[in-house]
């Protein structure tokens, strides 16, 4: 065996990787449940992955077939019911886990120096998810598919005087139609999972420089023994790798609770009127992109005042694009002293919990209609627009408030495993 | 442990159940996958009746034959009129021209019916029908008001004709009660039945693989648990140098 190992090592740096990557790969000993979710976005991303290609094998990119496709993989094709559903299911908790994994950072303050670089390559994982995401929902060609993309697309004819060539070039077509099903086709299956395994990779060597933050905020690297092991630190594996492994166990629970018992999920992860086969003349009463999306397209309708003489349409796109981009510059926005919110002050703690809060009235919000009043006193659009405001200003005024306050100070050891 | 409570917040909050929309009440039905016998007479309405004018493009016979135990001599006498083949769709009887000329559009395919209604909206749909005069079919229905499906089912359930009152405050028509006008071949609760009957196939077609996939499930959930209590072990093993 080790003959074998001697054979490969003296061609391939194998117990050198092995050794940088995980044996020898020291971790903080103090991670809790919420560095579960950085292993299940690739547990998840491999799923998406393998029922993908097993997908591809019977459905048809083709407007005329593409719907009936999936319904021949849902009760013909043996298994392929667990296969879409895995993929269906898998695709919305994909969200929740990112999600999460970045609520995680932004708790534990991951995204300060030296870990910038890190949190921006995520914050692009995140984007290339979403556009994984939007381009997917379009495939079964149902009517929400294709009205939430024509809705989405059309965004585009906001921007002055390229708009409308913009939004026709990325349809290759004067509608949604089947140049855009292939087209959505291609880059779903193809461009994009590319791109991001790319990218989950580059963002593992760029963590394995800098190494694991942890809940307390404090560098282990800072204090090592005599031979240079970190003393909070334990090696990735077998602690890890068995710790993972319950992460692993109690979301394949969910995982597949949902996927056997509830893979509508009430509408959530399958909508109703996906189940119409796309119709050009009969439009969804309420169009509303998929959950994961609502917060975005919350902020979007929130605009609703032309300014400087441009549609209040075009404002609201730039706005969604900017609510997006206020994620990559957090590393810069954050003054505090000090990284985790174990330390830093009451004032930061309040504004992550406002930020929360707004975040999932966001997401409420972006599923009803803009007019009605399904929260107090005020109506959907204004309460967007409230929330339009806090959501900005958590970012904005980050500079401003994450210095006020007294901050604990810092051990130099992690309290506990 | 607030941790813990936030995580819980965050996987429940998909589970909120969409809010109806509908501003019609709509009566619940129970759908039960393992009654046969329910299913059996759902699926024979469902062939006599609805199979007339609407499609069920991607259901197959055969499938309806070996989920519902029915045999398949049975069903190739009895229950297959728009297909040669046991193992074929079931199709309209209706060509798309002759319906769209017959009733100003083209009868929608049902096979999904139940998924992008709710079984609840189909069960009320089926008993709010009424005699309606100014309408070109001469009936209207409470949930699909200027439907243009004609009743068929009223020798099943008789005429029904619509009560309507003034709501105080706004002063709009209302939907007060159903009255029934003509006697059918069915008693109100036999017909009741019988729509319950056809709304669980109904929901069984639009989703055949749910017998199946609640079966595994349980099974899936108990070796999970089984799997949770070896990887909790082997942490704790694992970690007992770590202080």
């Amino acid at each position: 065996m080790s003959g074998l190992l001697d054979w490969f090592d003296a061609r391939f740096p194998l117990r050198k990787v092995a050794h940088e990557h995980a044996l020898s790969y020291y971790s903080p000993k103090n991670f809790n449940a919420w560095y579960y979710f950085g292993s299940l976005a690739i547990l998840v991303l491999f799923m998406q992955i393998v029922t993908g290609i097993f997908l591809t094998m019977h459905y048809k990119p083709d407007s005329q077939l593409a719907f009936a496709s999936v319904e021949y993989i849902m009760r013909d094709v043996p298994w392929g019911w667990l296969i879409r559903y895995l993929h269906s299911t898998g695709a919305s908790l994909m969200f929740v886990i990112i999600y999460l994994h970045m609520f995680r950072s932004l708790m534990y303050g991951s995204f300060h120096r030296p870990r910038e670089l890190l949190w921006i390559i995520g914050s692009i994982i995140f984007v290339a998810l979403m556009a994984e995401a939007f381009m997917g929902y379009l495939l079964p060609w149902g009517n929400m598919s294709y009205w939430g993309a024509q809705v989405i697309i059309s965004l585009f004819t906001a921007i002055p005087y390229v708009g409308d060539a913009l939004a026709q070039w990325i349809r290759g077509d004067f509608v949604i139609g089947d140049a855009t099903l292939n087209r959505f086709f291609a880059f779903h299956v193809v461009l994009v999972p590319m791109l991001l395994l790319l990218l989950v990779f580059l963002h593992m060597v760029a963590l394995h420089k800098v190494g694991s933050n942890n809940p307390e905020g404090i560098e282990i690297k800072l204090h090592r023994d005599e031979n240079g092991i970190p003393l909070d630190g334990i090696p990735f594996h077998p602690y890890y790798t068995v710790k993972d492994l319950v992460g692993v166990v109690l979301f394949t629970f969910v995982y597949l609770g949902i996927v056997f018992f509830v893979p509508d999920m009430g509408g959530w992860f399958l909508e109703p009127d996906n189940f119409q086969v796309a119709n050009t003349f009969h439009t969804p009463p309420d169009i509303k992109p998929l959950w994961y999306f609502t917060p975005f397209y919350s902020i979007l309708r929130a605009v609703t005042y032309p300014l400087f003489g441009v549609a209040a349409k075009f404002w609201g796109v730039l706005s969604m694009g900017m609510s997006i981009g206020m994620i990559f510059l957090l590393p810069w926005l954050d003054r505090s002293p000090v990284r985790s919110i174990l330390y830093k002050s009451p004032i930061f703690t309040w504004a992550l919990g406002i930020f929360v809060v707004t975040f999932i009235m966001l997401g409420y919000l972006g599923g009803k209609n803009p007019s009605h009043t399904d929260l107090l006193f005020f109506t959907n659009v204004v309460w967007s627009q409230i929330g339009y405001f806090l959501y900005f200003g958590f970012f904005l005024l980050m500079p401003v408030y994450s210095k006020l306050g007294i901050v604990k100070t810092v051990g130099t050891r992690v309290q506990s495993k | 442990m607030r941790n813990w409570l936030i995580i819980l917040g965050f996987t429940l909050m998909p589970g909120l159940s969409m809010a109806q929309e509908n501003s019609v009440k709509l009566d619940s039905v129970k759908i039960d996958h393992d009654d046969k016998p329910s299913l059996q007479r759902g699926a024979k309405l469902f062939v006599n009746y609805c199979l007339s004018c609407h499609s069920a493009a991607y259901m197959r016979y055969n499938r309806m034959a070996k989920d519902l135990d029915i045999p398949k001599r049975l069903v190739e006498q009895y229950m297959m009129f728009t297909a040669d083949k046991i193992g074929g769709l079931m199709k309209s009887n209706m060509p798309p021209e002759e319906a769209k000329r017959a009733f100003g559009t083209v009868p929608p395919d049902l096979t999904l019916i139940a998924r992008s209604r709710t079984p609840e909206w189909i069960y009320t749909y089926l008993r709010s029908f009424y005699r309606d005069k100014t309408s070109p079919s001469g009936w209207n229905n409470i949930v699909f008001p200027q439907v243009a499906m004609p009743f068929i089912l009223y020798r099943l359930q008789g005429v029904q004709s619509a009560v309507f009152d003034k709501d105080k405050t706004t002063g709009a028509r209302r939907f007060d009660k159903f009255e029934l006008i003509q006697k059918g071949t069915m008693t109100p609760q036999e017909y009741a039945v019988a729509m319950r009957d056809l709304t669980n196939y109904l929901a069984y077609m639009a989703e055949p693989a749910k017998i199946v996939r609640h079966h595994i499930g349980r099974y899936a959930m108990v070796f999970l648990g089984l799997l949770l209590v070896l990887v909790v072990l082997l942490k704790h093993e694992y970690w007992r140098d770590v202080k």
